[in-house]
């Protein structure tokens, strides 16, 4: 029987983006042929539809942007004042709020991530970004980090695909805020928003080399993280390139913070709000496809509620509506990649495998593109797989707790240590998990919360620095004076 | 459910030998709380599904069948009931297929006046009774009034709470003047406003929304329209959780009409939208969902038009009552 009230087709429309069949390097404010001359395809995930050709930048392409960096640090950006260069993050931020529905659209075709996500976090969060830190440019002497914190010079950024956009304002705004050039590297898989912003930067009048932005895929990544005039690594993606970074830059005078994996534990207690936890709950692990390195991929239930909440997370998941992207009203998205499919594939059978009980609502799956209907593990116990390691899917594990102390222990038995969260009504409950949660963000009675103003990072594997906040400056200044 | 069951019911619910105040508030104290924060967020994020076409035909056809039709004003005149009822049965004199709205909702002098214009339209009588809206009258006087509208020849009786007794701690008060009321409708369908402007947080909600339940309404409604604020569509929600709650518990299910604020088609949607993912489909009928409004069913027939023919009428085109 079809549904009393089916939402029909709503999807937002892609006249406002302009996608090229190709795009070049943007290097000193220019958009340039890569001297590798070798390219690669950008596809939709959600449909398997080339969007564009795009240029992979081999070491030469990824030197000539550092050069451009470096002359842009030493004649322009690093001795402009900071009253100067916070005109440029405000322009910078007002632009993307102007266009924030051509980036909104463009980010969905190229990352498969839902409309209203796109449109209603990530492009008002990368503006809101730029704009917090164009505020911190001309005070960065009041911000607690010495007398006359001064740039580091040329930083090199590699972000991830799950993010794209707001990743690269995490990164960027900070850097330019604080007086650093950048040489941006985009995930392979969603380099289009990025090549979209060089377009922002050059209709903010942004000097020249101030922001390179060069595509390619793991070995320009490295050959970024290794080149010899980068003063500073900033990484977002996946602990094993965490680990390969760490080991490339030791022994150099790189400085670098990594922003990496997670398998946060999502709390909830039997005193815990019961529906605005069950959202909680689905806001943790399903927003964004679980592609979340700080997502809430390990419910801990007290066993007193455990049967209840998973009654009513069950019946909620119901409502979800996974499908077309574009569609204003679809709630998952598609998977990014294939190579993300196959490995929440092989570990959600893992945990068949291991003998947790599986669960997903009805779910018509579209016949092209990457797709994986919302899965919730009962019976998981804490050595399983899927426990332990990052799916970065839309895959939750349910295990219970008898015990506050008990519920710290099981949050605490993982490598990772990103996030958490805390359902209960009682605060000095809440006051006391944060103290012994050995993550770098706990949220309370909410979750997948950010703000420029907060800081974010992680504790262990999940990696070390902080983006964000007063906190996240640090990571872009020496105290030393002029580097 | 027989008024007279609830009492013996709601002992068996709570597991107790006696209904005292302490039983009951020990009952409705241990619902699980409700998060401000989160509440609202789930509100405002149900608001930003987008309803098109086909979809928007059925929910604009939909809200129509919904709608209490209300004038509730010192200054209401047989004329004006008259008039309004004209209105319900003939919502758009240009399309005979436009839905009439479900009922009438006057003060209950003015019962027999609506009853006599509508006829056999099918259309329902609502009457406010119980000394509208305040509820500051002795039980006595409530008992009268509702006898007084149902004699009159109302199908439905919307009676407000004691929000004093309710604020005060004392349950037993609220919950024995429900079931009074409830004897008193006989067959009159019962719709218990909890007027939640003045009950001021989501928890005291759901506790009232649970003890008007226990005590036998057949509908739960949000509010007086006297009071601001009237309707939100968070407070629909915790309402529509508290519906479908029951109906899990006790197999029973209740009714729940969001009253006053709710002007707008735009609006509408939000709600039926929040009703369809909240409560689920079972509610999605005028047998468990009204709207209490005066002003949209204009925008609603507006938008009709619109859809229909592709051109907005002005607001002109559209009789005002």
């Amino acid at each position: 029987m079809s549904p009393r009230f089916d939402y029909a087709p709503a999807p937002e429309s892609t006249a406002v983006v302009d996608i090229a069949p190709s795009y070049d390097l943007f290097i000193n404010g220019e958009f340039t042929a890569p001297l590798s001359e070798r390219t690669f395809a950008t596809i939709n995930p959600a449909t398997e539809e080339k969007l564009s050709q795009v240029a992979a930048a081999g070491a030469d392409d990824v030197d000539r942007a550092v050069k451009a960096a470096r002359r842009a640090y030493t004649r322009v950006w690093g001795p402009m004042p900071g009253a100067e260069r916070a005109k440029y993050l405000y322009r910078i931020a007002r632009i993307l709020a102007e266009r924030s529905r051509e980036f909104a659209v463009l980010e969905t075709l190229d990352n498969g991530k839902p409309i209203k996500e796109s449109r209603d976090v990530d492009v008002p969060t990368a503006a809101a970004h730029f704009f917090y830190h164009a505020g911190w440019a001309d005070k960065l002497e009041y911000a607690g980090l010495g007398a006359a914190p001064a740039p580091l010079g040329v930083v090199g950024q590699v972000i991830p695909w799950n993010f794209p956009l707001l990743m690269l304002a995490w990164k960027i705004a900070p850097a330019l805020a604080t007086g650093n050039t950048v040489v941006l590297k985009p995930a392979e898989t969603t380099p289009l928003t990025a090549l979209l912003f060089a377009d922002v930067c050059r209709q903010a009048d942004l000097p020249p080399g101030v922001v390179n932005i060069v595509t390619g895929a793991g070995e320009t990544g490295q050959a970024l993280v290794e080149h010899p005039d980068i003063d500073k690594i900033a990484f977002t993606g996946s602990t094993e390139v965490g680990k390969q970074i760490a080991r490339s830059v030791a022994g150099t005078d790189k400085r670098v913070t990594l922003e990496l994996g997670g398998k946060a534990a999502n709390v909830v207690f039997d005193d815990a709000p019961i529906d605005q936890a069950v959202e909680g709950i689905v806001n943790g692990i399903f927003f964004n496809q679980g592609h979340v390195c700080c997502a809430g991929s390990r419910l801990l239930v007290q066993e007193s509620v455990a049967e209840e909440v998973v009654h009513r997370l069950q019946r909620r998941l119901q409502t979800l509506r996974l499908g077309d992207p574009l569609d204003k009203n679809t709630d998952i998205g598609a998977i990014n990649s294939q190579a993300q499919l196959d490995r929440i594939t092989e570990l959600t059978a893992a945990g068949e495998a291991e003998g947790a009980t599986r669960w997903s609502p009805p779910c018509e799956l579209p016949d092209r593109g990457f797709w994986f209907a919302p899965t919730v593990f009962t019976d998981v116990s804490q050595a399983h797989r899927i426990a332990r390691e990052e799916i970065f899917g839309p895959v939750l594990s349910v295990l219970t707790f008898r015990t506050p102390e008990e519920a710290v222990a099981r949050a605490n038995n993982t490598t990772y240590g990103l996030s958490a969260g805390v359902w209960t009504e009682k605060g000095s409950r809440i006051l006391w998990m944060a103290d012994k949660l050995r993550a770098g963000v706990v949220w309370a009675n909410t979750f997948n919360r950010f703000d420029p103003t907060s800081p974010f990072g992680g504790y262990a594997e999940s990696g070390y620095g902080r983006e964000g906040g007063r906190h996240g400056l640090a990571a872009y200044v020496t105290a030393e004076g002029t580097h | 459910m027989s008024a007279s069951a609830a009492p013996s019911r709601a002992r068996e619910l709570l597991g107790v030998s006696a209904l005292t105040n302490k039983a009951l508030t020990s009952w409705l104290h241990g619902l699980p709380g409700i998060d401000a924060v989160g509440c609202e967020g789930r509100a405002a994020a149900l608001s930003t599904r987008s309803i098109k076409t086909d979809a928007k035909a059925w929910a604009i056809d939909t809200a129509i069948s919904m709608i209490d039709l209300t004038t509730l004003e010192g200054a209401d005149t047989p004329g004006k009931v008259r008039a309004l009822c004209a209105k319900a049965v003939t919502p758009d004199p240009v399309d005979p297929t436009t839905p009439r709205p479900a009922a009438i909702c006057v003060y209950n002098d003015l019962v027999g006046i609506a009853r006599e214009a509508l006829g056999d339209s099918g259309i329902h009588v609502a009457a406010v009774a119980t000394a509208f809206p305040s509820g500051r009258a002795s039980l006595e006087v409530k008992l009268a009034d509702t006898q007084d509208a149902v004699d009159l020849g109302a199908d439905e009786i919307d009676m407000v709470i004691d929000r004093g007794a309710f604020l005060a701690g004392d349950y037993r008060t609220v919950f024995d003047q429900i079931v009074a009321v409830k004897e008193a409708c006989g067959e009159a369908h019962l719709k218990v406003i909890l007027e939640t402007g003045e009950l001021a947080t989501y928890d005291n909600v759901r506790r009232a929304s649970w003890l008007a339940m226990l005590a036998g309404a057949d509908f739960i409604k949000t509010s007086t329209g006297k009071i601001s604020p009237a309707a939100t569509l968070p407070v629909t929600l915790v309402m529509l959780e508290a519906v479908r709650d029951w109906r899990d518990l006790t197999g029973v299910q209740i009714g729940v009409k969001p009253a006053g604020g709710i002007k707008t088609t735009k609006d509408a949607l939000k709600y039926l939208v929040t009703l369809n993912e909240i409560a689920g489909e079972d509610w999605l009928t005028p047998q468990w969902f009204r709207f209490g409004a005066s002003s949209l069913l204009g925008d609603l027939l507006q938008q009709r038009r619109k859809l229909a023919t592709g051109v907005y009428t002005g607001s002109r085109d559209v009789t005002i009552d």
